[in-house]
């Protein structure tokens, strides 16, 4: 496929305003899914988790997961929305061979949760609003794989492999309205505010929010039209883009395709495009229109969804709370700077530097770890850090091995490895790679007598204070003792040494 | 009288006075099916070793003195559009030959439960589009008043084979008469309950909105027996009604109507009613006046718009309820000429398995529901049935029930109106009022017309929730044709030559 021709970025800022769209499907971690008794479970054999219901058997009928609903409800508070005082699900019409029933049970006119708003900061620290349209239910379809072809897209396999388990599991669709005025922030602001998506309905404990897991997935409308131009551009939708870095890069990558095409004097197609992580890039999928013909009526084998007052107020008093406010909050408890913590919160590590404070680490360790060595590694691997095989208590307790003296910086790096690698337990690898300070005075003095017999004027240097002279004895003891030393004692006991003790 | 003729009720009260036993009785019926079926056509599947095992099953927990359900050990017929585990389900269509269901519907489970044989799988237009079974994939049916016409459709199966004394009773399906206009031409009773008072899970749908599952019998006692043992809640079915509608029963056993007001239907008379249902219908609510009801006219001016609306809601809904029937997970796939694509083999297998009037209506309901005439069309028909909602809540302020014949003639030629889809659909003028409005409607037989010697049937109609009004009129108005004729409707029947 030929490489589209790409505006440079700032160019097309100067000559072009964005406006975006972000659709996320949110995958509700309820134990049984939308329509039926089946477990909604990751990770199966496939068809294992299947009935009549979510297979599309004829005669098969749907029954309401209260659960699904309440989430849903809880999602709609959380984002400020006014919750529907009824709502029918609607029947979305289209032919699909991971689509059970081949039509899709969602709601569409009639939204449980409508017209909220969130806050969203943006790397420059100015606060946007984005405006929520809806938040509304629907199940999700099966899982195609396609086998034979060599893009592993339905053009060009030989055959394609369903797997029913994720069919029906509920998801909820959250719209928002168009965000106008991004400017050069718009696609770091689609990744945050997809962030701050992930981490409401992780922290109400609606959904696992593993954007890897497909929990969490993000479709990007991006348009772009001259500046003081009133009319709306042409949008394409990028779909599936799923991970918060990927999408900065789609929506990036959408704005200079789009910049380029305009200022060539064509005309944007109005399609569905999908992402590419490995070369960085959208590519066409199929045009969509407006007059894309769902049929869709209200579905005749559920009666309407109606929560009363009370139980909705109930779950509001049940909410976390915002995302806003706890990040105060924790930026407060934690004594972070503001570089700091907006370091914290663009690298998406808000949540595993609070569970690794409460596992007993200072927040100042756990944020050196999480975003320095845990970032690197992930970056040189190109992970997410969530990716990353390590959790929080384990971080924990690699900081308390540092403080209690036990590890040096350089072994607990070497501990990290460790972990990365799956070889268990900080403690674990400790003994197992032996990798423990060493701690007996006399194995060190005999290291340090052995180096100063070796430079014999650095302790007259000590002697007449120039303590720094000490620095090269300590290099060499620790360079002798493979690093296993803590650098600390060594100092001390080389500065008794001199002083004659 | 032969033991199979007789109704469930008494079959029932000699069951457990151990008179009989169920396999005597169920080896008879299988008897009968096999002597009538392969000229009637009843029955798509007759299921000889499941029947006879339950039978045995059902005498054994009777001989141990176990605690049985009113209808323990009366063998039974099902409408093919009900999945049966273990037997064939193909509700009349090509597209589901040879599916054996992995599941029970609710009302099959309720059926095993109360421990009554499956003596087979009923015939029907398929997917239960039509009122004639001409529409079934596997042959039409025949009506034992006259092999050369319809016994009504879709539930002809059902209908031909307890009026033919190949099962007691049987269960049917109501969309928009399916029940009620065969029992009407077939001489037989057939109840549509109130929507939501059945359990559908498990019924393959036509118009989920529509669909109402009950008894076909040969009298009012059986009718209400069979509902009594298929009724009730079911968290299967959203749309199932949560409270219990009382004792059909009871309500059957019922001997009066003094102070009863029946409101006759304006719209429903006269005028393209043949002579002969409409004298009958007459002559029924004179005894019933004579017995002490009052009659009141009432008008129900939306029924005119009833059949148009009726015909694009219901396709409306079957176009997306049969959109499943792809081939990916189930019964038949067709492999299309050339290089397979699954739209194409998805096509392939729908051109090839589906009845043309189950494409007409599949391409009447995309188009109603598509954007641009969505409002016009499938948005109207919703209006149209809020109005017949708002008619009959007047006509319910008049009277308790209300009257019509269930159709307007009796029943007509096989392939009469078979290139007439319009004069098909005409035929449910009657009975689709009740299904667009949710609430329960009764056929009973009330003698036969005197132009062709063929059943009539009457119809009551009465509120939402107040099925038990129906067999409390029902069974005094048949008690009062029965003393009137002194036989019942069933011994007018002519003798079936099938050789
Ligand atoms: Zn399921």
């Amino acid at each position: 496929m030929a490489k589209e021709q790409l505006m440079d970025y700032q160019k097309a800022l100067e000559t072009y305003e964005v406006v975006i769209g972000l659709e996320v499907h949110v995958e509700l971690n309820t134990n049984t899914k939308m329509f039926c008794g089946c477990a909604n479970v990751f990770g199966d054999e496939p068809n294992t988790n299947v009935c009549p219901n979510c297979l599309g058997f004829p005669g098969a009928m749907p029954a309401v997961n209260g659960k699904a609903i309440e989430n849903s409800i809880k999602i709609g508070l959380a984002l400020d929305c006014e919750i529907a005082a009824t709502g029918r699900f609607a029947r979305k019409n289209y032919f699909y061979p991971d689509l059970a029933k081949n039509f899709q049970t969602s709601q569409y006119d009639e939204p449980i949760a409508f017209e909220g708003k969130i806050d969203i900061e943006g790397p420059s620290g100015k606060v946007f609003t984005v405006d929520i349209e809806r938040a509304h239910m629907e199940e999700d379809a099966g899982k195609l794989t396609h086998v034979g072809g060599s893009t592993g897209r339905i053009q060009g396999a030989e055959y394609s492999l369903v797997d029913f388990n994720r069919a029906g599991v509920p998801l909820v669709e959250i719209v928002t309205k168009p965000i106008y005025g991004a400017g050069d922030e718009a696609p770091e602001l689609a990744a945050a505010y997809v962030r701050s998506i992930r981490e409401i309905v992780k922290n109400l404990g609606v959904s696992d929010a593993r954007m890897e897991r497909g929990n969490v997935r993000c479709d990007a409308n991006v348009s772009i039209r001259p500046k003081g131009q009133e009319k709306l551009g042409t949008r394409t939708e990028t779909k599936n883009v799923n991970s918060l870095r990927s999408i900065e890069k789609a929506v990036k990558y959408e704005i200079q395709r789009q910049a380029h095409l305009l200022s060539q004097g064509t005309a944007i197609i109005q399609e569905t495009r999908h992402w590419h992580e490995d070369r960085g890039a959208t590519s066409s999928g199929r045009p969509k229109s407006d007059a894309d013909d769902y049929r869709y009526f209200p579905e005749p084998d559920l009666v309407p969804i109606q929560p009363s007052k009370e139980w909705i107020e109930q779950l509001r008093a049940t909410l976390p709370e915002k995302p806003a406010i706890r990040r105060k909050r924790l930026q407060e408890l934690w004594g972070f700077s503001e570089l700091e913590f907006r370091d914290v919160v663009n690298s998406d590590l808000l949540d595993e530097i609070d569970d690794t404070v409460k596992a007993g680490a200072t927040p100042q360790a756990a944020r050196k770890w999480w975003t320095g060595e845990i970032a690197r590694i992930a970056n040189s691997e190109d992970k997410e850090i969530s990716e990353m095989p390590i959790t929080p208590k384990q971080v924990a307790e690699i900081a308390g091995l540092i403080d209690s003296g036990k590890l040096t910086d350089r072994l607990a790096r070497e501990v990290l490895t460790g972990v990365l690698a799956g070889e268990g337990d900080p403690a674990e690898i400790v003994s197992k790679r032996g990798l423990e300070v060493v701690s007996d005075d006399g194995a060190l003095l005999e290291a340090i007598d052995k180096v100063l017999a070796e430079q014999p004027d650095v302790l007259e240097k000590i002697r007449e204070g120039k303590l720094q002279a000490a620095g090269a004895v300590i290099g060499a003891v620790m360079k002798a003792m493979g690093g296993s030393a803590d650098a600390a004692r060594v100092r001390e006991l080389v500065i008794q040494r001199a002083s004659g003790e | 009288m032969s033991l199979i003729s007789r109704p469930a009720s008494e079959l029932a009260a000699m069951l457990q006075s151990k008179e009989i036993s169920s396999v005597e009785l169920t080896s008879q019926q299988l008897a009968n099916i096999d002597k009538l079926n392969p000229k009637i056509n009843s029955y798509l599947t007759v299921t000889h070793e499941i029947a006879l095992a339950q039978a045995k099953q059902v005498d054994e927990l009777r001989a141990k003195g176990e605690k049985l359900s009113a209808l323990a050990g009366i063998p039974i017929a099902v409408k093919d559009n009900l999945t049966t585990i273990a037997i064939e389900t193909t509700a009349g269509s090509k597209i589901l030959k040879g599916w054996i269901p992995p599941y029970n519907a609710t009302v099959v489970e309720k059926i095993l439960a109360n421990r009554m044989p499956i003596l087979g799988k009923t015939n029907m237009d398929e997917f239960a589009m039509g009122s004639s079974t001409e529409n079934s994939a596997y042959g039409p049916s025949l009506n034992p008043w006259d092999l050369s016409r319809t016994p009504g459709g879709s539930g002809g199966g059902s209908s031909s084979a307890v009026s033919s004394m190949q099962a007691p009773i049987a269960i049917g399906s109501d969309t928009g008469g399916s029940i009620r206009f065969p029992a009407a031409v077939t001489g037989t009773v057939g109840v549509k309950p109130t929507y939501g008072a059945v359990s559908r899970y498990g019924l393959i749908a036509l118009g989920s909105s529509l669909d109402q599952i009950g008894p076909v019998a040969r009298n009012v006692m059986d009718a209400a027996m069979l509902q009594d043992a298929i009724a009730g809640h079911d968290d299967m079915d959203a749309t199932s009604l949560p409270e219990s509608l009382g004792s059909m029963t009871e309500a059957a056993k019922n001997d009066s109507v003094k102070g009863l007001k029946i409101g006759i239907i304006k719209e429903l008379t006269g005028e393209g009613f043949q002579a002969g249902v409409s004298e009958r219908f007459q002559e029924a609510l004179d005894l019933l006046v004579a017995a002490g009801a009052e009659v009141v006219e009432v008008s129900c001016p939306s029924f005119q718009y009833a059949i148009a609306a009726y015909y694009l809601i219901q396709p409306a809904e079957a176009s997306s309820n049969l959109a499943r029937f792809d081939s990916v997970r189930f019964g038949l796939r067709v492999m299309p000429e050339g290089p397979a694509t699954v739209e194409k083999v998805m096509a392939a297998t729908r051109e090839a398995g589906f009845g043309p009037e189950v494409k007409r209506r599949i391409i009447l309901g995309t188009y109603a529901l598509s954007s641009g005439y969505y409002d016009a069309y499938y948005g109207s028909a919703q209006k149209v049935r809020t109005l017949i909602q708002v008619d009959l809540a007047k006509a319910f302020e008049k009277a308790d029930v209300l009257v019509s014949p269930t159709a307007p003639t009796t029943a007509f030629k096989l392939g009469e109106k078979q290139e007439d889809p319009l004069a098909m659909y005409l035929n449910d003028i009657a009975t689709i009022p009740a299904n667009l409005a949710g609430i329960p409607g009764m056929s009973l037989p009330v003698g036969l017309a005197k132009e062709d010697n063929l059943p009539v049937g009457i119809q009551f109609l009465a509120p939402a929730r107040e099925d038990a009004t129906l067999y409390k009129v029902g069974a005094v108005l048949e008690k009062l044709l029965e003393n009137k004729w002194t036989k019942s409707m069933m011994d007018f029947a002519p003798e079936l030559k099938v050789n």
